[in-house]
């Protein structure tokens, strides 16, 4: 017996990149926020070939989620075609031989930059947001440690007179992206630069999200079925954009979360979640005649504009 | 002299009662087996120089601080034992919801980048309101009974004068309904024009709420006209303490004598 | 019925700056009973108002008591706990002087009516009693809601009367009241006096002009520099 045959051949990488210590700290992070909804667990932070702040924390999360017979999706602003979107994918497939995809139905894993896709996710998906400031808490308290304090006294009080100071200036709560939500009643998080359209998604749903933040090195859960809450007034309703009534000039699709390309007069919208719009011209090529342009879309959190 | 005997007519349960605090940072010894009594509706005057403990006092009574002994209790429902036992927690509730405090400095009491009546409703979102109307009108009022101009309730605090800022403060502290309020030399540092009007409104507050008061100062000419009862404090010690006329017109001890003779 | 009963009362200024005490009085006794007026007498600075003042716990007597008589018992104002004294002054025990502590920003008909509002009595009719109390002492109706921190001294004493009588006490000490009131004024506070006396309030007084209270008088006590006599009969 030599030392040679005990040790395991040299490799030139770790499968899925990440080396099984670093997988194995990660795996017990994510346990750790999924037994904790909503709660910031700090880790380690890895070089990843990509720049902090380019979504290492979610590519990281991803990673160590994967195995051959993953199918992943990768969406940035809702589309799976930019840039970043594409070579995120590739590389993940690379490292993992898992499959890729587009189309949210056939993905086990999506990774997701300010977006949650309109269909439905399933119970066997698991949906991975990159997160740029995970600390609902960094407007109003700089110190990180006092902020971690309030969460752990459920000191919400500031989070709470931000939005109260934006209906005294402006009439309306201002938050865009990112609206601070409650998770099961006890942990404020910020969940992602999401629009409000996308945050009533979260709430007891059937796929569990992980949300991770490479550069601040941290990373929260919201488990299936956990409620998540908006922080609103009671006499105040929360209100999502104002997007249910727009079409597609695209595919002319309604009801859905837009993206608005100003023109020189006016301007026209499109589907931000790009492949649902391809899904949708397919579709009614399909019923046109066109051969081979057949395809599914299934059924979506948001229906006529609405959400059930 | 006569020792003064227990109250015989006064029936009603001490609101506030604290016995035999110490409390040393290292050699110095800022507390010395202090114990004061304030009965519901009561102001008390805490008087002394810088360094007398008075402060160190009134931070306890906040709970911002644990004595290395002592024993803190307030007649509230829900609230036995000595309250230097709750945890962080417990105090934190404690104290937003039935303690309301007024620091000399502003700084230390507001959140001057956020709005006054935001500030005010600071407290009433910890407490659990979550109506924005609700809000709206219990901040007015708030603000009103310290008599801040309404007009300027979105102001921030930054924005304001001095006594502007401690009617913020103020009604920061009283939004609640306190049990108790303490006042930490409240109108140190204001124009004498202004320190009366916020003297006055302090005194409006406690004819027309009956709320019991702590009030910790070093000028007497304060204490003369808020408080029923002073406590002089010296070197962490209770010198001396009685009615306010008794202690001002007849003070028995040394230190409380060339306190009143150095009064101009 | 007896209210007070003191004995042997005396008070000296302990002067820690002089290193010595100041003798004020000693050896005072005397009892008064439900709706007697007693008359303190002596010449100045003999000690007259630091008794009443001591009589109202704004002195602390060294020695003696002060038995005040309640319905629950009597009870030694010399040594009694700050509380029950304070709750007597709310109360029962009631102290008129020359000064006013005027309060900034407060009107004339609240600082009246302020002793009423405390005992409970809706706002609305304290006011309207109060204002009959400002008439009486011939307050003019166009100051009842103006500040008295800047009214003569005359009026301001007129205001602190008003506010000092208008609850029947069980007990009034009375530090010349009298003085730097207008005829009319003096007048009114001795028929108010007068009154109050027929409904059972006992009282002991310092007057510059005994005349005025002649009437009223039951018995008085005279202090000499060192030491006080029996009271004696009038």
């Amino acid at each position: 017996m030599t030392i040679a045959a005990l040790t395991k051949a040299w490799q030139p990488m770790s499968y899925g990149f990440l080396d099984p210590s670093a997988k194995r700290e990660l795996r017990r992070k994510m346990l750790k926020a999924i037994a904790v909804p909503g709660c910031q667990m700090p880790y380690a932070s890895r070089e990843v070939p990509m720049a902090r702040g380019w979504g290492t924390g979610g590519l990281q999360v991803t990673l160590t989620l994967l195995k051959p017979q993953s199918v992943v999706k990768v969406i940035d602003q809702g589309a799976d075609d930019s840039v970043n979107a594409a070579s995120i994918r590739s590389f993940l497939s690379k490292v993992s031989g898992a499959a890729e995809t587009w189309d949210t139905l056939a993905a086990t894993i999506i990774q997701s930059r300010h977006r949650i896709p309109e269909e439905r996710l399933r119970a066997d998906q698991v949906l991975v947001l990159q997160v740029p400031n995970p600390e609902p808490l960094r407007p109003v308290e700089p110190n990180m440690s006092i902020a971690r304090q309030m969460h752990a006294d459920a000191d919400y009080g500031r989070l709470w007179l931000i939005l109260y100071e934006q209906m005294v200036r402006a009439g309306r709560i201002m938050e865009g992206a990112a609206y601070p939500a409650l998770v099961n009643g006890r942990h404020v998080m910020t969940p992602s630069p999401i629009p409000r359209w996308d945050v009533p998604k979260l709430h007891m749903a059937q796929h569990l999200t992980f949300l991770s933040a490479g550069r601040e090195k941290r990373l929260y859960a919201v488990p299936p079925f956990t409620r998540v809450e908006p922080l609103v007034f009671s006499d105040v309703p929360y209100q999502v954009e104002d997007h249910g009534g727009l079409t597609c000039h695209r595919s002319g699709v309604t009801g859905y979360f837009m993206n608005e390309i100003p023109q020189d007069v006016g301007s026209v919208f499109e589907l931000s979640d790009s492949h649902l719009g391809i899904k949708a011209i397919r579709l009614s090529q399909a019923e046109g005649g066109v051969e081979g342009a057949a395809d599914q879309i299934g059924p979506t959190w948001y229906e006529n504009g609405v959400m059930p | 002299m006569n020792a003064m005997l227990p109250p015989q007519l006064m029936t009603t349960p001490p609101l506030l009662t604290m016995t035999g605090l110490c409390r040393r940072y290292g050699r110095v010894t800022a507390l010395d087996d202090v114990s004061a009594m304030v009965y519901p509706g009561e102001v008390l005057g805490i008087v002394g120089e810088s360094g007398s403990g008075k402060s160190t006092l009134l931070r306890m009574m906040n709970l911002e601080d644990t004595p290395d002994s002592g024993d803190y209790r307030l007649a509230l429902p829900d609230l036995p034992g000595n309250l230097f036992d709750l945890d962080r927690f417990a105090r934190r509730m404690l104290c937003a919801t039935r303690i309301g405090i007024v620091y000399q400095n502003p700084h230390q009491g507001l959140l001057m980048k956020h709005t006054s009546s935001g500030n005010v409703a600071e407290r009433l979102l910890i407490a659990g309101e979550r109506s924005f109307a609700a809000l709206r009108a219990r901040g007015r009022v708030a603000l009103e009974a310290s008599e801040f101009p309404l007009d300027r309730m979105d102001a921030r605090p930054i924005e304001l004068s001095g006594g502007m800022q401690q009617r913020v403060q103020l009604a920061k502290a009283i939004a609640l309904e306190p049990a108790l309020l303490l006042l930490d030399e409240p109108t140190t540092g204001l124009d004498v024009s202004v320190q009366a009007l916020v003297l006055d409104t302090l005194k409006r507050l406690q004819r027309d709420r009956a709320i019991t008061m702590v009030i910790v100062s070093h000028d007497l000419g304060v204490l003369r006209t808020m408080a029923d009862r002073v406590m002089v404090m010296r070197h962490g010690r209770v010198v001396e303490q009685g009615l306010a006329d008794q202690v001002f017109q007849d003070p028995q001890h040394e230190y409380t004598q060339s306190l009143v003779h150095a009064k101009l | 019925m007896t209210v007070l009963q003191v004995e042997n009362l005396g008070k000296q200024f302990q002067m820690h700056h002089l290193g010595q005490s100041l003798h004020a009085f000693d050896s005072i006794n005397f009892t008064l009973a439900q709706g007697e007026f007693l008359l303190l007498r002596g010449p100045n600075g003999v000690g007259k108002s630091t008794l009443l003042r001591t009589l109202y716990r704004s002195y602390l007597p060294q020695e003696g008591h002060i038995w005040y008589h309640t319905t629950e018992g009597r009870i030694d104002l010399a040594r009694a706990a700050d509380v029950d004294i304070a709750l007597l002054r709310r109360r029962e025990i009631g102290f008129v002087t020359q000064f006013l502590i005027a309060r900034p920003r407060v009107a004339a008909e609240d600082i009246v009516a302020e002793p009423l509002r405390l005992a409970g009595i809706p706002a609305a009719e304290a006011t309207a009693q109060a204002r009959l109390w400002l008439a009486e002492f011939g307050v003019k109706r166009d100051l009842w809601r103006a500040y008295p921190t800047t009214f003569s001294g005359g009026e301001q004493q007129k205001v602190n009367l008003a506010r000092a009588l208008i609850l029947p006490q069980r007990l009034l000490l009375l530090d010349e009241p009298t003085a730097s009131l207008d005829a009319g004024a003096r007048a009114a506070l001795v028929r108010r006096l007068a009154d109050l006396k027929a409904q059972g309030v006992a009282m002991i007084g310092v007057f510059h002009h005994p005349g005025d209270v002649a009437h009223l008088i039951d018995r008085d006590i005279e202090l000499t520099a060192k030491e006080v006599t029996e009271d004696v009969a009038v």
